[in-house]
């Protein structure tokens, strides 16, 4: 097994060449849009709200707001704490928010600025009611990428306002997705609704990020999880949290959660595939006592029926999937449902398990080998892919240039998808997201096998 | 919308054409907690340098600055791309503690090797120089080492404004120029300033002198090359655009190489034309230059005037907020739009100067908002209150439009479609028709509330014959 998966980890330091990853304060960014009249406000230089809302902007195609604390030359001497209370003062005149999720940026992290004692002092000289909470994540960009400031801000949002409680008489379910998209968002809330489980999800940005049109403006975009939700939960039944690599790290929401509050967590894989997707089902079951509602099941039922109506499209295809490694490891397992062999799976994140949860996944009988490269950049892994010839190219819009260069067709997953019209309403999870990335594959194979050949079927 | 408040710190930069005095203020430092749209000192600086193709540049920080300005221009290369490559030392928290010099040397060498650029740019991000980096002794190592002009671009985020940025750009390539060799350049030569070549245009643009008999000697930064601003000393007339971010080179170039420089623009008829007379006028001793030049004005408004009475026609009557960068550039649109029939209602700049705006209020009409430095809610709040049909701006600016139900255009950096120049003009009007005549808009609340009837069945489609689809024949480059 170990000779079969090859990991070009821990290389010596090369300068990093189209990164495959975001930084922190981005991750952090979207959680606080995902909670419902948060406004997200980065503690360090304007250029770090503006280019991250651009960033956001071009794949959700939403008006989205972050502020700033615009930090001034005097500012890096003096310290943010006068910045910040201007800030956090001009937000609450401006927008009446209900939470203000503050992440941190490398200026802030890098002059040592106690971003609590602001906000402690901040919270004591404004005792009003119209104060909000004040959410504190520390999100430098020098550690970790836009995955751990994602996962750090769930955190930091739950311990900050998690007491205790229950917003339903039957006992309510905490589920943390993860970086999913909002049409994903939606479908875990249509299954929770079905199964009769409330719940609390934390982010919730499929309405703010995906909504529709405005009659007026309106300050923060309606939707998202309310506060007096995430406060409750501490009392819920369980939570339910996705992410093979987030359950292997010392800390997480639903960790914090059962270990200070007693509450029962549910670590899944990202549910892609049939596999991953009946193990969330089953917890469903548990938590609600109910079984899988037959819409479900009949999903579930013509999934099974596409995989073997056209299981030979995509049997033996390799492919070099990329991306969060969460994200990877689910794509990963899917593939292994159908035989697709990811013969790359890479990702900038470098959190030390991404080969031992691949390697679940690939059981000994793997009998091709499988580069696995973490702390990867889009040029390590255009030649690795050069190297490897994979049929098909999975992964974010990020890709696109090796993919045109190198002749080899793909599919757009995923954070971000710039160069095409439906980020938002791409479906990855569970029976259904599984379906539409299926068809989507199968289909990308057989157009290509269609467009290199020199008949031109018009039954494949 | 009176339900949106604005801050009061912010009252004086937004002025209301009308019986009040013009009081404006504007150069601020974006005030904490207003969603500014403007960006950073390292945006400044890496938005004029960024076309260079040939320059390797690499962004000293932490991943973020690099990862978020990776190939996001439309900014073309004839030639080299490295400009579309995005290269940063990812510096991590060790580096933080002990530094990030060995990591900057490092890399330069490593991506110099490998790319073998003309000269190599060095972003200062912001913690570079609170970690105490000597970017500037690194740079001249490795200069040393590799026989190229490696540059420190002093650029970290929060050492000023956007502004900052640019004269750091202008800092850096200024260190370039006077080092090549001049000795064939024709007296009757030029340097384009301040045109980044956005799907194309510094080539329209280039041709129009080109056909005038005039030598070009570099375009900065548009399908930049080192080479070419090396010898950029040899030039007879700097012609500026985007006076905001390219002035500073300017001067700097007149001060130490005795080069004049003159202010243009190539958005809409009128300003191409006066930007091509301008520069026929600074060589007099050549009329025919003068007469070229009349005579491509003459053939190019001939080839589009048709289809632009066309589109007035169609568009005429509509009202537009723009918001740009740089004020120059509101001054160009204003007149553009006029042409159209278009009335501006708003006019804002992210880093427009009291003079700026002292002539976008002599240019606009009575009533119009103008704001410096304006955040997404005063935008909102003025694009409804002004009943805009169009607004003109970035992509940040986009989803407001939208969201509104109102249509919109990039001007802005990330569109694909040249809009300098003639055959720009026309695009730019192609591109009006095509938002404000979008048959989508009759679904909008906007439009359903202004019938007075929510359940209205609404018009059908507006008849477009006389276009016979001509006005979707755009291609990309």
């Amino acid at each position: 097994m170990k000779s079969q998966i090859k990991q070009t980890s821990s290389k010596e330091y090369t300068a990093t060449k189209n990164a495959c990853k975001l930084c922190a304060p981005l991750g952090a960014s979207l959680v606080f849009k995902g909670i419902a009249g948060a406004v997200p406000l980065l503690h360090g230089s304007q250029g770090c709200s503006t280019y991250i809302r651009r960033y956001l902007i071009s794949h959700y195609k939403e008006p989205i707001d972050i502020a700033c604390s615009n930090f001034a030359e005097d500012t890096a001497i003096f310290g943010g704490g006068a910045n910040l209370k201007i800030a956090l003062q001009n937000i609450h005149r401006q927008y009446f928010p209900s939470l203000v999720g503050i992440a941190t940026t490398c200026l802030s992290e890098t002059i040592g600025d106690d971003v609590p004692m602001f906000i402690r002092e901040y919270a004591s000289s404004h005792p009003d009611e119209s104060t909000a909470p004040l959410v504190h994540v520390s999100t430098p960009s020098y550690q970790g990428t836009h995955m751990q400031g994602f996962h750090n801000a769930v955190l930091a949002t739950v311990k900050t306002i998690a007491v205790t409680g229950k917003f339903s008489n039957i006992g309510h379910v905490n589920i943390f997705p993860g970086m999913v998209s909002p049409a994903d968002l939606r479908y875990l809330k249509e299954i929770l609704i079905d199964f009769n489980l409330p719940f609390m999800m934390l982010p919730d940005y499929s309405r703010t990020l995906d909504g529709s049109l405005w009659p007026e403006y309106q300050l923060i975009p309606e939707g998202g999880t309310t506060v007096e939700m995430i406060r409750c939960s501490a009392g819920a039944a369980g939570s339910l949290e996705f992410g093979r690599i987030l359950s292997r790290e010392k800390q997480s929401a639903g960790k914090w959660l059962n270990e200070t509050h007693q509450v029962d967590c549910h670590h899944l894989g990202l549910p892609i595939g049939i596999r991953e997707t009946d193990r969330f089902f089953q917890a469903l079951e548990v938590l609600s006592g109910r079984p899988t509602p037959e819409k479900y099941q009949e999903e579930r039922g013509r999934l099974i029926d596409s995989y073997v109506d056209s299981h030979k499209h995509v049997m033996s295809a390799k492919v070099a999937v990329y991306g969060e490694e969460d994200l990877v490891v689910a794509m990963a397992a899917f593939f292994s449902e159908i035989g697709i062999l990811p013969v790359i799976c890479a990702s900038g994140d470098r959190s030390g398990y991404l080969k031992e949860e691949l390697a679940r996944v690939f059981p000994d009988d793997v009998d091709q080998s499988i580069r696995v490269m973490d702390n990867a950049d889009f040029v390590d892994i255009e030649s690795t892919v050069q190297d490897a010839k994979p049929d098909l190219i999975v992964g974010n819009s990020k890709g696109y240039a090796m993919s045109r260069r190198l002749g080899i067709p793909m599919v757009r997953i995923g954070f971000p998808i710039h160069d095409r019209v439906d980020a938002s309403r791409r479906l990855h999870l569970g029976y259904r997201g599984t379906q539409q990335l299926f068809d989507r594959i199968a289909n990308k194979l057989i157009e290509y096998r269609q467009l290199s050949s020199t008949v031109g079927y018009t039954y494949m | 919308m009176s339900n949106i408040p604005i801050l009061k710190e912010r009252e004086s930069q937004i002025f209301r054409k009308g019986k009040k005095p013009f009081d404006m203020t504007c150069g601020k430092h974006s005030l904490a907690g207003s969603v500014s749209q403007r960006a950073c000192v390292f945006c400044g600086s890496r938005v004029v340098l960024y076309p260079i193709a040939d320059a390797l540049h690499l962004i000293h920080g932490p991943i973020g600055c690099a990862a978020y300005t990776w190939d996001i221009r439309g900014a073309l290369s004839s030639g080299p791309e490295l400009h579309r490559l995005s290269f940063s030392t990812d510096l991590r928290e060790k580096d933080v503690i002990f530094g990030g010099e060995k990591k900057l040397h490092h890399a330069l060498i490593e991506l110099i090797h490998q790319y073998a650029p003309k000269a190599a740019f060095v972003y200062s991000t912001c913690i570079v120089g609170i970690i105490g980096d000597d970017v500037e002794s690194v740079c001249r190592a490795v200069g040393e080492k590799t026989g190229i002009p490696v540059l420190p671009v002093h650029s970290e985020g929060f050492k000023g404004t956007k502004k900052d940025g640019y004269k750091a750009a202008c800092e850096a390539m200024f260190s370039l120029v006077g080092k090549g060799d001049i000795a064939d350049i024709s007296p009757k030569s030029i340097n384009i300033l301040g045109e980044f070549n956005i799907g194309g245009e510094a080539w329209m643009i280039k041709s129009y002198y080109q056909r005038m008999g005039i030598e070009i000697v570099s375009v900065m930064t548009g399908d930049g090359r080192v080479n070419d601003i090396r010898r950029s000393h040899g030039a007879a007339l700097n012609v500026v655009q985007c006076s905001g971010s390219m002035t500073h080179l300017a001067e700097k170039m007149k001060e130490v190489y005795g080069i004049p420089y003159i202010r243009v623009s190539y958005f809409g008829l009128e300003d191409t034309s006066q930007a091509l007379y301008d520069v026929a006028a600074h060589f007099t001793d050549d009329p025919e230059i003068l007469e070229s030049a009349k005579e491509l004005v003459r053939g190019e408004i001939q080839a589009i005037y048709a289809e632009l009475q066309q589109i007035k026609q169609k568009v005429r009557g509509k009202k537009a907020a723009i918001y740009v960068g740089g004020a120059f550039k509101a001054f160009s649109l204003i007149k553009a739009l006029r042409y159209l029939g278009i009335k501006v209602v708003l006019a804002g700049s992210q880093t427009g100067m009291q003079e700026d705006y002292q002539t976008l209020k002599e240019m606009c009409d009575e009533d119009t908002i103008i704001l410096d430095d304006a955040n997404s809610l005063e935008l909102s709040k003025y694009v409804l209150e002004k009943k805009a049909d169009l607004f003109i701006g970035g992509v940040k600016e986009r989803p407001i439009a939208y969201k509104l139900g109102v249509g919109f255009c990039d001007h802005n950096h990330e569109r694909k479609i040249p809009l300098a120049g003639y055959q720009g003009m026309l695009n730019f009007a192609r591109e009006v028709f095509r938002t404000v005549s979008s048959p989508v808009w009759q679904f909008t609340p906007k439009y359903l509330s202004s019938t007075n009837s929510h359940h209205k069945h609404p018009p059908g489609p507006p008849s477009r014959g006389e276009f016979k689809g001509k006005l979707f024949q755009m291609r990309l480059p």
